[in-house]
């Protein structure tokens, strides 16, 4: 964060306050005169939206949480109590089984923009690191909720993803049940969820923090990717950005109603409506749609333990991101290769999360490996490569320069 | 702008191919007719004297197999439901016998079924449902049209599609064909008949008009919040629309000293 605190206490009380603990000084240098680059485009307010999705989340969880039971035997009764005879309580879990969707469908665009926009790149990777830790969080929460409710997919695919922990070597099978509580997915698995599912949004909350803190000390990336040079390229995040971020929100949560009011199950599975039963196996065990493209590479390995170590290696991949791009340019907009090379990995990442919902068989399993391949060829090969190959286009002077252009320089 | 473009598409592209991308592996079994329900599309409803008829074919032929565990009496009343008032709820209820206790002797009694009651099982639990179906056990009905992907155009395309089974099928005696089942077998003989219960309205009981109204009755045990739902929905759309309208405004007057 560049420059002084501009706060000013304006009552006794304030003043008496930003004395002791200046909490007030804290919020205001942080969301109210927080210097922001000017030129911020709409993929930038996925932030503050996934910041309403979060708080949603734990909201209505908690409300939630107060009339279900975590027990195998009454847990999918204790939901539809929910939907049937709790007041709103059919608006509530909508609002939350839908909530995670969008949070996902969020997180994913507030990733993809960072990819494009070099956002993790210095002096930016511990932010995009945190940004990783709060992903692989999300995906512990998601997956958890998910066993909630005591449905077919959620017995079911408790077990397949359990049963991961299995494959490693000699101590596999031992994790698995100390996991469990039990020898398989069972009463004490479904409680021991219940509990981490509602802890792990205050961790996320608490990372969440942190990924803000380490976002205020270098300041936004932009869409031209150069540093802030001055005041002349930065307005205060407020009024500018909230009432920016206001609208997109706004807009988003027409998106999100839409699926909670009209369309409240089209992206769950059928089979979560119908209870648990360990002496019935699914057809098809599929994961929710943002798990999807993990469990296609999951799939598309023939040996089990290969299968988790690529599985999981998809996703530390992540961490490593700001040292695999070796290109200087943070920006795809300059980058005229790179932004091809994007495109085609958003197309890889749609390709494993289409595999994901097909049966592992025939071409789907050699189109996986494919997918496979070329996304660790994408972080491991096409990114460091690129950066010492490609020769970017010229980047403007700074920000000024880029959003007004030419006009003042017409002269020289 | 072509960069915008770039950009606009992938990421719509993203936004598409995830949200629509089947969730669900296809099965073997035939496609659903898509139908056009009262209750589809964002101002959909129930039509009140179709859910009351599918309540007497549940009642008259599908209860003697099939559960409706999660629906109590006292909903048949309710708003966005077959509304029947409460004197006839009461009237239904009493048709049935429950087993209540312990009274102040220790003892279980039976007394008739009140609306608070749930609808009575047809089995005592599920052996007794197995060993009274060839070992199949009918699946209870509260949630059938969201359990089964194709919903209500399934179950309607299920009650309706029985055939003989093609040539090369070989048939086990106690199960059915019926092309909309997966695996093409069903345990359940073609529950509907023509004529095999009598309306209380007069409209003729073809096998299409039983199947309608119970498939809309079982979507209501299903979602009963439905209505509610769709009127809200709409509601909380208009005002994020115009509420979205003033955000526009707002932020163009704000940025408008920075263009």
């Amino acid at each position: 964060m560049s420059g002084e605190s501009t706060y000013n206490p304006s009552n006794g009380v304030s003043k008496w306050l930003d004395s002791r603990l200046p909490i007030l000084r804290l919020a205001h240098d942080s969301f109210v005169d927080y210097p922001t680059p000017k030129n911020l485009n709409y993929w930038w307010t996925f932030g503050g939206i996934l910041s309403f999705c979060l708080v949603t989340q734990i909201i209505t969880g908690i409300i939630l949480a107060m009339h279900y039971t975590p027990h195998v035997d009454f847990a999918f009764n204790s939901v539809e109590h929910i939907m049937r005879d709790v007041n709103y309580g059919w608006m509530l879990r909508y609002i939350h089984a839908n909530g995670a969707s969008m949070f996902f469908i969020a997180v994913y665009i507030h990733m993809f923009r960072g990819m494009y926009y070099g956002s993790y790149k210095a002096p930016r990777e511990v932010l995009w690191i945190l940004g990783v830790i709060i992903y692989i969080l999300m995906m512990a929460a998601a997956f958890m909720g998910y066993v909630l409710p005591w449905g077919q997919m959620s017995l079911w695919g408790a077990t397949v993803i359990t049963n991961l922990f299995g494959a490693i070597p000699l101590v596999g099978e031992n994790i698995a049940i100390w996991l469990w509580g039990g020898f398989s997915v069972d009463n004490p698995t479904l409680n021991r969820f219940f509990s981490l599912h509602y802890l792990i949004p205050f961790l996320i909350a608490g990372v969440v923090v942190l990924h803000i803190w380490a976002l205020h000390v270098p300041g936004n990336n932009n869409p031209v990717g150069i540093s802030v040079k001055g005041k002349q390229d930065t307005v205060p995040f407020h009024p500018y950005y909230t009432v920016k971020d206001g609208f997109a929100l706004t807009l988003f949560l027409i998106l999100f109603s839409y699926f909670i009011f009209f369309a409240p199950n089209v992206l769950g599975h059928a089979d979560n409506y119908i209870p648990a039963n360990p002496l019935v196996t699914p057809a098809h065990i599929v994961p929710e749609w943002y798990l999807l493209p993990f469990y296609a590479i999951l799939r598309a390995v023939p040996d089990k333990l290969g299968g988790v170590v690529l599985m999981f290696g998809a996703i530390f991949v992540m961490f490593l991101l700001p040292w695999l791009d070796t290109s200087k340019v943070r920006s795809a907009r300059y980058r005229p290769l790179f932004r091809q090379f994007y495109v085609l990995f958003i197309l890889d990442c749609l390709l494993l999360g289409y595999l994901g919902a097909q049966p592992a068989e025939g071409v789907y399993i050699v189109l996986a490996r494919v997918g496979t391949v070329y996304y660790f060829a994408h972080f491991l090969l096409i990114l460091p490569i690129l950066g010492l190959v490609e020769k970017p286009k010229e980047v403007p002077e700074s920000i000024s320069e880029a959003v007004l252009p030419a006009a003042p320089q017409a002269a020289e | 702008m072509k960069n915008l473009t770039l950009k606009t598409l992938a990421a719509s592209a993203f936004l598409v191919a995830g949200l629509l991308s089947p969730a669900h592996a296809a099965g073997d079994a035939k496609h659903p007719e898509v139908m056009d329900w009262s209750f589809n599309g964002p101002t959909g409803t129930f039509d009140r004297n179709a859910l009351r008829r599918g309540f007497q074919v549940y009642k008259e032929v599908c209860a003697s197999c099939h559960g409706l565990s999660q629906v109590s009496f006292r909903n048949l009343s309710q708003d966005g439901g077959p509304e029947f008032s409460e004197a006839e709820v009461k009237a239904i209820a009493a048709e049935y016998t429950v087993e209540d206790g312990p009274d102040s002797y220790g003892d279980m009694f039976e007394r008739p079924a009140l609306p608070k009651d749930r609808f009575v099982e047809p089995y005592p639990n599920e052996n007794a449902g197995r060993a009274a179906n060839g070992g199949a056990y009918p699946p209870d009905l509260s949630l059938i049209t969201k359990a089964r992907s194709g919903g209500a155009d399934y179950l309607h395309a299920l009650l309706t599609g029985y055939s003989e089974a093609p040539d090369g099928v070989e048939m086990r005696p106690g199960l059915y064909y019926n092309p909309y089942m997966a695996g093409g077998k069903i345990a359940m003989p073609s529950p509907l008949l023509e004529d095999i219960i009598e309306y209380g309205d007069g409209t003729p009981a073809t096998v299409e008009q039983m199947s309608s109204d119970v498939v809309q009755f079982l979507t209501w045990a299903a979602e009963p919040e439905l209505e509610a739902r769709k009127r809200t929905g709409i509601m909380v759309i208009i005002y994020l629309t115009i509420f979205a309208g003033l955000m526009y405004f707002s932020m163009r007057k704000i940025w408008a000293d920075q263009h």
